[in-house]
């Protein structure tokens, strides 16, 4: 069994080289095995270096960093092991000419002994659904595919957690979907910090995160936050259009989740309201 | 992607040739490579361009497409013939106007030198149009690995071989973009002389220096994050196996150049 507390980070520091003000101060928080935690919050507000700080990239200049015990700057290998992290831009991670040889890289790396590879490598690439595309290259795939061969490259090292550092970011509609409903499909089996600007990814979320001048400023349930209207403009967070509308017309923000959940609440509570035929 | 195919000059076919281990080819070619400069007989050549010629037959490459593959030497093999011949002042004399004279000698060594040029870049060509680009870069990096402990970086060369052809398609993809960017606001590609040809590719190729950067940049930590340390402790997904046949490959193609030598 894994540690309970999957990640946890107590006064977290960081300044990047050459800049006065710190990019990250006094974070702190735990995340459990299993847990789903998102994290928002406007551009620059630290979330990007949070990320890179638990899985060793950068060192953290002061405060503590667990991954399942272990501390990211003095046993990198062994955290990298356990986490892997989801870029922006999938074009720029992928490391081989060809799909099955990207998604056997971090297995190459951890030498993995041959024939366990081909077995993990077929297992990754059926699991984001990319049966048949093994010997293709990279750059013949849409921006979503690309994103879920990198998934794959990391489903195949099986890490307890996975950072996600706004995936979707860069994908159009399509895309967004393939990898998320990918992701949904993860949760409880992985622990997953996930940052984003889009809410409504989060809206199912365990709890959420927000991050502001590199702060944490708020560790809160999802519907916490979408009803606290002073919370979300304080952090220049928009809700997605359906709740926009819902708290606009008056309603309780969290409720509807659909188009037709508005839809039968607006209904509801017409004043004259058609008598059911 | 034509792109892709023009860089490697891989020829993705099933033949004999493209099922061998890479590292015999690598092997093959390299002798061959080295021991053309001791083949002194025109019948030695001769003899080394009737097995490069029934190899090439071997790969199911076509004729056409193998010869198009030599295009870019051509002219310096044309070069090399011309200066010999011009200036070659050896045996008879053949004919002679003014100060051009033009000898026997000069023709014969001409020939010679423009043969085993021909035949040194057909052989390499074989190797590059029947082993795919990343085989080639496994096999080198085999190959090579003997020199670590002279602390050449055999996994480093491989590995940043292995890079480059991930990278080439993209970058010629984002050339292509921004040249179309540049042309939409009025750059002019295709008029001017040879400079200002040239002077018309640096708004191209800053905006791609500083793209490739930022790339490598993200490449970095994204290796980083998978668990890239190195070579060390690494293991290969792609196998690569000397059988028999690779063997026999080997001891045929040293058979042949013996034979071209002492000829």
């Amino acid at each position: 069994m894994p540690d309970p507390a999957s990640i946890s980070c107590e006064d977290l520091s960081y300044a990047y080289p050459g800049e006065a003000e710190p990019a990250l101060s006094g974070v702190g928080f735990e995340v459990r095995a299993g847990e789903y935690v998102g994290v928002v919050g406007p551009n620059g507000g630290g979330k990007s270096t949070l990320l890179r700080l638990l899985n060793g990239l950068l060192a953290a200049g002061s405060g503590t960093v667990r991954i399942a015990g272990h501390d990211p700057t003095t046993e990198p290998f062994e955290v990298r092991q356990r986490v892997g992290m989801l870029f922006q831009n999938p074009e720029n991670g992928l490391v081989a000419p060809f799909v099955e040889d990207d998604v056997a890289f971090g297995l190459e790396n951890l030498g993995v002994p041959r024939g366990e590879m081909r077995a993990r490598v077929r297992g990754a690439i059926e699991a984001v659904g990319l049966a048949g595309y093994e010997r293709r290259e990279p750059h013949t795939l849409s921006g979503g595919e690309k994103q879920r061969v990198a998934l794959a490259g990391l489903l195949a090292l099986e890490p307890e957690i996975l950072l996600l550092d706004e995936p979707t970011s860069m994908l159009d509609a399509a895309g967004r979907r393939e990898v998320l409903d990918r992701l949904r499909g993860l949760r409880r089996e992985k622990t997953i910090l996930h940052v984003t600007h889009h809410l409504e990814e989060l809206l199912d979320a365990d709890r959420i995160l927000v991050m502001n001048g590199g702060e944490l400023v708020a560790d809160v349930y999802p519907a916490q936050l979408i009803s606290d209207p002073d919370l979300l403009a304080r952090n220049y967070l928009v809700l997605p259009p359906l709740l926009r509308l819902a708290s606009g017309l008056g309603l309780e923000a969290k409720k509807p989740r659909t188009p037709e959940d508005l839809a039968r609440e607006i209904q509801h509570r017409s004043p004259r309201r058609t008598e059911a035929r | 992607m034509s792109v892709a195919r023009s860089f490697g000059q891989f020829y993705p076919v099933a033949s004999p040739l493209h099922a061998l281990d890479p590292r015999a080819k690598i092997l093959s070619t390299a002798v061959l490579l080295l021991g053309l400069f001791f083949v002194d007989s025109a019948a030695g050549l001769g003899l080394v361009a009737v097995a490069v010629v029934a190899l090439v037959a071997v790969s199911r490459v076509p004729p056409l497409t193998f010869l198009r593959l030599l295009r870019p030497v051509a002219f310096i093999v044309a070069l090399t013939v011309f200066f010999q011949v011009l200036f070659s002042r050896e045996g008879e004399t053949l004919f002679a106007w003014g100060i051009l004279e033009i000898h026997e000698g000069g023709v014969r060594l001409g020939l010679f030198l423009g043969g085993r040029i021909l035949l040194l870049v057909s052989a390499a060509a074989l190797l590059t149009a029947t082993t795919a680009p990343l085989a080639l870069a496994d096999g080198l990096e085999d190959l090579l690995s003997p020199l670590k402990k002279l602390r050449f970086p055999a996994h480093e060369v491989a590995m940043m071989m292995t890079i480059a052809l991930r990278f080439i398609p993209t970058l010629y993809e984002e050339s292509q973009k921004i040249t179309k960017a540049q042309a939409a606001r009025g750059a002019d590609f295709a008029e001017g002389g040879p400079l200002s040809r040239i002077r018309t590719t640096i708004p191209i190729l800053i905006p791609l220096t500083v793209g490739a950067f930022r790339r490598a940049d993200e490449l970095a930590e994204a290796m980083e994050s998978r668990g890239y340390r190195g070579g060390e402790g690494r293991t290969r997904y792609r196998e690569l196996r000397f059988r028999q046949r690779d063997a026999i490959a080997l001891a045929a193609t040293a058979l042949v150049l013996a034979g071209a030598i002492l000829l």
